[in-house]
């Protein structure tokens, strides 16, 4: 245990320092990735303007909501699943498998690593939309720190979706179609295009049959204050049980990806 | 002429190599099904909580949709392909390969690649166009469909100076891929109308990154909501991007020193 915690903190700080030599480059990307929530905000608050709150989401809620999003964003982006197709299809991959620690404890260190850079490039973004929109947010001491450690928690489990959507590229090099399948499905059923509580009721259940919402819409509900005592704490549950089954799946279905892999050369 | 022989040329070699693989044509066909979907159930529950955006209507919306998909389609056929290997070519200094052609570079290097399957986003963005303009088609005239085709063309036109001006900065700065994705980015924004943005972006989005001309501008004409004086703006915006779009290059090709000994 002790050796994996030096080998997290070892990446995580080539990480950083990577993402400090390209620090435009990553301030752009982080730019783009931020119009998305910029457009829901417009989209939605126009919407609750004409014609009232929809959900318990008013102006001032959608304002927070998406806001919040912003950071939640920076802290869910994870390991692209098309990654993988390059690695195998290239034989990259030979090289990560000779390393000592596996791939997965790597890549979640090292993007764990690059948030550290893209939320201080958040910061001037977050402050600019903050001063337009004028979010009411006023979390408590406690809200801030289960927001903290839910969207950690978060991060793990979007990470493990998107690893074990990148791990069907050992049985197919078209793996893209599937991916964008369920990029849609989180689009819909995480909270990431609305809240769930604008979407009808059976979308709703749906998703609480998934883990999407872990990702995205929980750790923003906590932050702005819209859950009750009972729902952190089930939704704290609901994370652990979620990187248990992932991270699981994940075990399991690299062995098995594995063994699928040949490389021919020297 | 020559220019436009040699981009035919240039097509029909991508094409060729493209529809070698016929699976990545259904690939596409879901890449496009899904992002239409998640499209549709986007307005679909905006118009479920109210009658009209802005002034917009239901159908109204899918117009711009539509066009944002058709021109989409157009740019990841023609433009984005093109660009990021120009990128790539600038970086691994291949660009020399280029220069040492007898025909214009900015030429060349706009029209040597096409993904061909992703003209499946052309076919997707005039359907939904189609079926919109279907649900207005009292209010929408001839001369109105003919600034539509003027204004869609100018829209595509300007997209591809966009991502011009965007590439030329490569014989600077190198790594500018990440620009082209901010500016990918910004693209988004333009699925829906720019006048319902508030007055920063609205600017943004007419003066900065012109997409109000790109898209919301051909949608207008289809809804009834386009003046004449806008049309003719647009075909101005368009020729200055152009006209820009050359300075940008002709600038970087002259500041370009070479990679080879």
């Amino acid at each position: 245990m002790r050796k994996l915690i030096a080998v997290y903190a070892a990446e995580m700080k080539f990480a950083v320092s990577n993402q400090m030599q390209y620090r435009w480059a990553a301030f752009f990307q982080l730019t783009g990735f931020l119009i998305e929530p910029v457009v829901y905000l417009v989209v939605w608050r126009t919407v609750a303007e004409s014609g009232g709150p929809i959900g318990g989401y008013g102006v001032a809620e959608f304002t927070s909501y998406y806001i919040v999003w912003t950071l939640v964003r920076n802290m869910n982006l994870a390991l692209a699943p098309g990654s993988w197709d390059y690695w195998i299809q290239s034989g990259r991959i030979s090289n990560d498998l000779m390393h000592p620690v596996p791939i997965f404890h790597r890549q979640l260190a090292a993007f764990a690593g690059f948030k550290f850079v893209w939320i201080l490039l958040w910061f001037p973004v977050a402050a600019g939309l903050s001063l337009i929109f004028k979010p009411d947010l006023s979390p408590t001491l406690l809200q801030g720190l289960v927001f903290f450690v839910a969207i950690w928690l978060g991060y793990v489990i979007r990470f493990s979706i998107l690893f074990l959507m990148g791990l069907v590229s050992f049985w197919t090099t078209r793996a893209q179609a599937l991916i964008e399948i369920v990029i849609g499905a989180e689009l819909l059923l995480s909270g990431r295009l609305v809240p769930l509580a604008v979407m009808p009721d059976w979308v709703e259940r749906l998703a609480g049959w998934l883990p999407f919402q872990w990702t995205f819409q929980y750790p923003i509900e906590v932050l702005i204050g819209r859950l009750s005592d009972r729902d952190v704490f089930v939704g704290f549950g609901l994370q652990f049980l979620w990187i248990g089954l992932l991270t699981g799946s994940v075990v399991l279905v690299w062995r098995r990806a594995i063994k699928r892999y040949t490389a021919v050369g020297s | 002429m020559n220019g436009i022989r040699l981009a035919i040329m240039h097509w029909k070699v991508g094409a060729m190599h493209e529809v070698q693989y016929r699976v990545n044509f259904f690939l596409q066909l879901i890449d496009s099904v899904i992002r239409l979907a998640t499209g549709l159930i986007a307005i679909w529950l905006v118009f479920s909580h109210t009658d009209d955006l802005a002034g917009w209507s239901r159908h109204e919306l899918l117009v711009v949709m539509g066009i944002h998909i058709l021109l989409s389609g157009i740019n990841r056929t023609f433009v984005e392909p093109n660009v990021f290997q120009f990128i790539y070519t600038i970086g691994e200094g291949e660009f020399d390969y280029v220069l040492a052609r007898p025909v214009d570079s900015q030429l060349l290097v706009s029209v040597r690649n096409l993904r061909f399957w992703q003209l499946v986003d052309v076919v997707v963005g005039v359907v939904v166009i189609g079926w919109a303009v279907s649900g207005i088609v009292e209010t929408t005239s001839l001369p109105e469909v003919l600034a539509f085709l003027v204004a869609v063309s100018c829209g595509a036109v300007i997209l591809y100076c966009m991502w011009m001006v965007v590439a030329a900065a490569a014989f600077k700065w190198i790594r500018v891929d990440d620009t082209v994705q901010l500016l990918n980015g910004l693209f988004q924004a333009g699925r829906w109308p720019v006048t319902i943005y508030p007055g920063w972006l609205r600017l943004t989005l007419t003066f900065v990154v012109p997409l109000a001309f790109a898209i919301t501008v051909p949608a207008e004409s289809l809804a009834s909501k386009l003046s004449g004086g806008m049309l003719v703006l647009t075909v101005i915006v368009t020729g200055v991007m152009l006209l820009i779009t050359r300075v940008a290059w002709q600038r970087g090709v002259r500041n370009y020193s070479g990679a080879s000994a």
